[in-house]
């Protein structure tokens, strides 16, 4: 498993290149914005059909990661389902997969705000989680120390030699962490964005997903 | 013949004019059920297609749309608008004429579909969403002909496959309607003839007078041209001479960064401030209609273009086109020349001005071809599927539908007259599900199959968004320019993201003919401030790169092998014998391969002449076979006409090299991952209705809401690698970007005749190779290289990155 150690309020975390977080002390797998269902949900609406595979393809990664981490905890950060009614929708063979991974190990879902509710799968579903020394929510809140949330789909863009590479990445400092989006059919907001930057102590770094996951700056 | 109302003939008989035989051809032939007339620009082409409208409209007796006109420019539109509607007020006809494009008004629009006007001016884009409204059989009711002008233009895109599908969707409205398409001089009337009418009936080709010869030749210039680059600054001196003796000369140029650059050269020269302008797509469309206005007023002695000027109003003061840089197209060449003085019966007047050294002799066959008339045209396949994709959602969106008869009505459109049922349904059946192997949105279907049979769209309000996505012209990724500004500064045009991406803060660049100093990046707009600087950092925006048709590569071979050169400038001949003597001239029928040894590496040199897209695909395929071969190619570069590749070891044994199976097998496996392949499919995409560029109340944005089309791709690529978008990508590669075909062409013309000389020093033709511009390296893994490398440079400076 490929990942970067950093420490967020004394607690040891691992940004892993598939974009979830590791938490090795407490055996804890925190992945944010799987957006199940999002081509459902585009269909519904009267949009193109897009291709049906995101939500295999989201907990395909996913299960990658429980069995290479053996995580007895699983967090989902919230916009876990592109909106509750995709929840609702997911097919039959979606559905016993997840159940698969839920499996022998706890499960919560934090609300997001495309799913502000309970969805009727196991697990335990709350606003907020606090696990000192941090606390796990979907959006992050200035002021706040140790918090790990979601939402905003970081991406970061650095300059190589020959060409700009952009990726999802993990946006951290003293204060928090923001994880990238997990899920397949998920977009990104540069780390320049005014919402971003703000959030952000200027020392702030990024940890790009990928095969290699790689620590840079975040650039502004 | 029709009889010419007394209006009409009056009007002519007091201007003492006579009509020209094609137009009184028209008149006689306003019954046929198709026509196309082939006219010189400035033949009264125009007029010609409108005359049987005036003359059937002349009495007042018809109500509601008579004429539909379709051009491929909005400008068009509104200036054959202008100029219709001076003859028919002075003619005293009972006629309104209005025009339709992008640009009219909302309120405008209602009006017109309530209260259709004689004549409907309008382009391909807006004629198919008018087809697309459940009234259109009211709006449309009483239409008689249908006016197709520049068809020459439109048949080669996307833009004419839905043209024609919506023409075939008017017959059906409309029957008896007839068609008349206008065409500039093009290599293959028939076949143009064949997407016009309504298949299968017969489409006659009317031939205007082609007017007299023009008079074209190469510029002669003191200074040899270089032997690489595209600059032709070489020739600044002789084209400021000609810009002196001329009323008004067109400069055109190959690509806009040519453009900027040439323009920036000749105003450092101008010493008599001689009022030039410059004129291209990537510039704002405030800028480009000064440019224009300031050329209609006769302001300007001349302007520096690219083809966004190949096509447009008619300037009647063009005294002289000159070409810079090797044609690639000799069609293209002779419509450009075309654009040169549009009194009839004067010579077109044009000068062909070679960049490099190669061009020289590019420019020496294109001459030739040019006088004997003997133009190039690459067939373009059967009508894409994308386009009849959206053009089934359009057909939703007009009302519920019977797939037999909407497939024999796609039939009589002349690019899809050979498609089978089947197609059709897989076109259908991605319409309605998507198409995915995996049966999903049973329940979101878009559109739903009734008990009666009839198809019609599930829900009825995705009519709106698909008509907001309607159309096949693709903005390529391109970012504003601006200067910058507190409360946002003056917008300066348009440049390519990649571009933009390889920029940092203090690069300077030109746009518009002025350098400016790159500042930063805002909400996806570049800004800039103005500089003092004198050397630009190269304007590389716009890809465009056409590449040299087959047919002239083939003159281009066998002028090299004509023996001695008179027609060729000395310097260049010189250089032509000097390869002759060192290695071989390029033949017709074989393939020249050169291996050497040149910086400590060694190199090879493929001589395909397969145009610079197919040379490109080329240098990829041949790397990678080398590298399983492990000779260690370390990079390559292509031309129109060769592929420079280097590497460590040099390649002894060439022909298994370029065995077919073994490339097309490389083929498959690169297409897959390639960045051209997510290009194209972005576009297919995009056209078939999957993606959509515009979505009711949505804030365009870099948002997050919003996912890059390349992960679509990758998606189907490993879930449904025979998905029907996924096929038409790849067609569409393979003939445009990837331009396969032309390797296949190459592979049948040379037949395993394979010359490979083994020379001790570079040659004479490949040096020129070593300084182009556009060097592939091959490495695999390449982005995790260049982020390591990244890192390993911060390190080394003690930084913690």
């Amino acid at each position: 498993m490929s990942g970067i150690e950093f420490s967020l309020a004394g607690a040891v975390l691992t940004a892993m290149g598939s974009g979830a977080l590791w938490w090795a002390e407490r055996r804890i797998v925190c992945v944010s914005d799987l957006h199940l269902g999002k081509a459902a949900r585009v269909a519904r609406r009267g949009g193109g059909a897009l291709p049906p595979y995101e939500t295999r393809d989201t907990l395909l990664r996913l299960e990658n990661d429980l069995a290479a981490t053996h995580a007895a905890t699983v967090i989902c950060l919230g916009d876990s389902f592109d909106d509750l009614t995709a929840a609702q929708d997911l097919p039959e063979d979606e559905r016993l997969w997840l159940a698969r991974l839920q499996a022998g190990r706890r499960w919560v879902w934090i609300e997001g705000n495309h799913d502000p509710g309970p969805v009727e799968f196991g697990g335990s579903h709350m606003a907020e989680l606090h696990l000192p020394p941090l606390s796990f929510r979907h959006i992050a809140q200035p002021g706040q120390s140790g918090e790990v949330s979601g939402h905003y789909h970081p991406k970061v863009r650095v300059q190589t030699r020959l060409r700009a590479i952009s990726r999802p990445a993990f946006l951290f400092d003293a204060d928090r962490v923001i994880l990238p989006a997990y899920g397949t059919y998920t977009g990104g907001l540069r780390s320049s964005d005014a919402a971003l930057a703000a959030l952000m102590r200027p020392e702030a770094r990024a940890i790009m997903t990928g095969t290699v996951p790689r620590m840079v700056t975040m650039p502004r | 013949m029709t009889a010419l109302p007394k209006a009409i003939a009056d009007w002519f008989g007091a201007r003492g004019w006579q009509m020209h035989p094609h137009q009184s051809e028209l008149l006689n032939r306003a019954d046929a059920p198709a026509l196309l007339l082939i006219a010189p620009t400035g033949g009264g082409k125009t007029l010609a297609g409108f005359l049987p409208t005036l003359a059937e409209l002349a009495d007042g007796g018809h109500t509601g749309l008579h004429t539909l006109y379709v051009s491929p420019l909005k400008a068009l539109a509104a200036d054959i608008k202008r100029n219709l509607h001076a003859p028919v007020e002075e003619m005293g006809l009972p006629i309104r004429i209005e025009d339709r494009t992008g640009d009219t008004t909302s309120s405008a629009r209602k009006r017109q579909r309530a209260d259709p006007p004689h004549i409907l001016l309008t382009t391909p884009e807006s004629l198919a969403l008018l087809t697309s409204y459940e009234d259109a059989p009211r709006i449309f009711a009483g239409l008689k002909r249908v006016v197709v002008d520049e068809i020459h233009a439109l048949s080669e895109s996307k833009r004419g496959d839905q043209l024609f599908l919506a023409l075939s969707r008017l017959s059906a409205l409309c029957p008896g309607l007839r068609r008349v398409g206008l065409s500039a001089t093009v290599d293959d009337p028939g076949a143009i003839a064949g997407l016009l009418t309504r298949h299968p009936d017969p489409c006659e080709v009317l031939r205007a007078d082609p007017g007299p010869v023009p008079d074209i030749a190469m510029l002669k210039t003191r200074a040899a041209p270089p032997w690489s680059g595209g600059g032709a600054a070489h020739a600044i001196p002789e084209v400021l001479a000609q810009i002196h003796a001329h009323k008004t000369t067109l400069i055109f140029h190959n690509t806009r960064a040519q453009a900027e650059i040439f323009f920036h050269n000749l105003w450092l020269a101008n010493e008599d401030a001689l009022p030039v302008g410059i004129h291209h797509g990537s510039l704002d469309r405030a800028q480009r209609e000064r440019v224009e206005a300031a050329m209609t007023a006769g302001k300007l002695r001349a302007v520096v273009c690219t083809g966004s000027l190949d096509l447009g109003i008619d300037w009647g003061d063009v005294d002289l086109v000159i070409q810079v840089g090797a044609p690639k197209n000799v069609k293209r060449l002779v419509q450009r020349i075309g654009r040169a003085n549009h009194r009839y019966n004067a010579p077109s007047k044009a000068l062909l001005v070679p960049a490099n050294r190669f061009e020289v002799v590019e420019c020496v066959a294109a001459l030739e071809a040019a006088r004997e008339g003997d133009l190039d045209g690459e067939p373009r396949g059967p009508g894409p599927r994308d386009v009849l994709c959206q053009h089934i959602l359009l057909r939703a969106c007009a009302g519920p539908f019977d797939a037999e008869t909407l497939y024999s009505e796609v039939i009589t459109a002349g690019p899809y007259s050979n498609l089978s049922r089947a197609e059709f349904d897989d076109c259908l059946d991605f319409c309605a599900t998507g198409g995915y192997a995996l049966r999903a949105y049973d329940r979101w279907q878009r559109l739903k199959r009734r008990e009666d049979g009839l198809w019609q769209l599930r829900d009825p309000r995705a009519a709106a968004r698909i008509r907001m996505n309607a159309g096949t012209i693709q903005d390529s990724d391109t970012l504003k320019v601006r200067l910058r500004h507190n409360r946002g500064g003056r917008a300066l045009g348009e440049v390519e993201e990649g571009f933009a991406a390889s920029l940092s803060p203090g690069d300077t660049f030109l746009i518009g003919g002025r350098i400016v100093r790159y500042e930063g990046l805002r909400e996806m707009v570049v800004e800039v401030s103005r500089t003092a600087a004198k050397k630009p950092k190269i304007a590389v925006f716009s890809g465009t790169k056409f590449a040299t048709s087959t047919r002239l590569c083939a003159r281009i071979m066998t002028l090299l092998q004509a023996g001695n050169w008179p027609a060729l400038p000395a310097h260049t001949a010189d250089w032509l014998h000097l390869q002759r003597s060192v290695s071989r001239l390029p033949a017709p029928g074989r393939l020249l391969l050169e291996s050497f040894p040149h910086d400590g590496r060694a190199h090879f040199c493929v001589y395909g002449f397969a145009g610079r897209n197919a040379q490109q695909t080329l240098g990829l395929l041949l790397t990678k076979r080398m590298e399983e071969s492990g000779l260690a190619p370390m990079g390559f570069v292509a031309s129109d006409y060769a592929t420079l590749i280097w590497g460590l070891d040099p390649v002894t044994d060439p022909a298994p090299l370029f065995d077919r199976a073994g490339l097309r097998a490389g083929l498959e496996g690169w297409l897959a991952s390639n960045a051209l392949m997510k290009r194209s499919f972005r576009g297919v995409a995009t056209i078939a209705g999957l993606i959509e560029r515009n979505a009711p109340g949505a804030r365009k944005s870099g948002r997050q809401a919003t996912f890059s089309s390349d992960i679509l791709y990758d998606t189907l690529q490993k879930y449904d690698p025979d998905h029907l978008l996924l096929r038409i990508t790849r067609e569409e590669a393979m003939r445009g970007l990837v331009d396969f075909a032309r390797i296949e062409e190459m592979l049948d013309r040379i037949g395993g005749r394979i010359d490979h000389m083994r020379l001790d020093r570079i040659s004479p033709f490949a040096a020129p190779l070593l300084l182009e511009v556009g060097k592939v390296p091959v490495a695999g893994m390449a982005e995790e290289r260049l982020l390591a490398e990244a890192e390993a440079v911060m390190a080394a400076a003690g930084l913690p990155d």
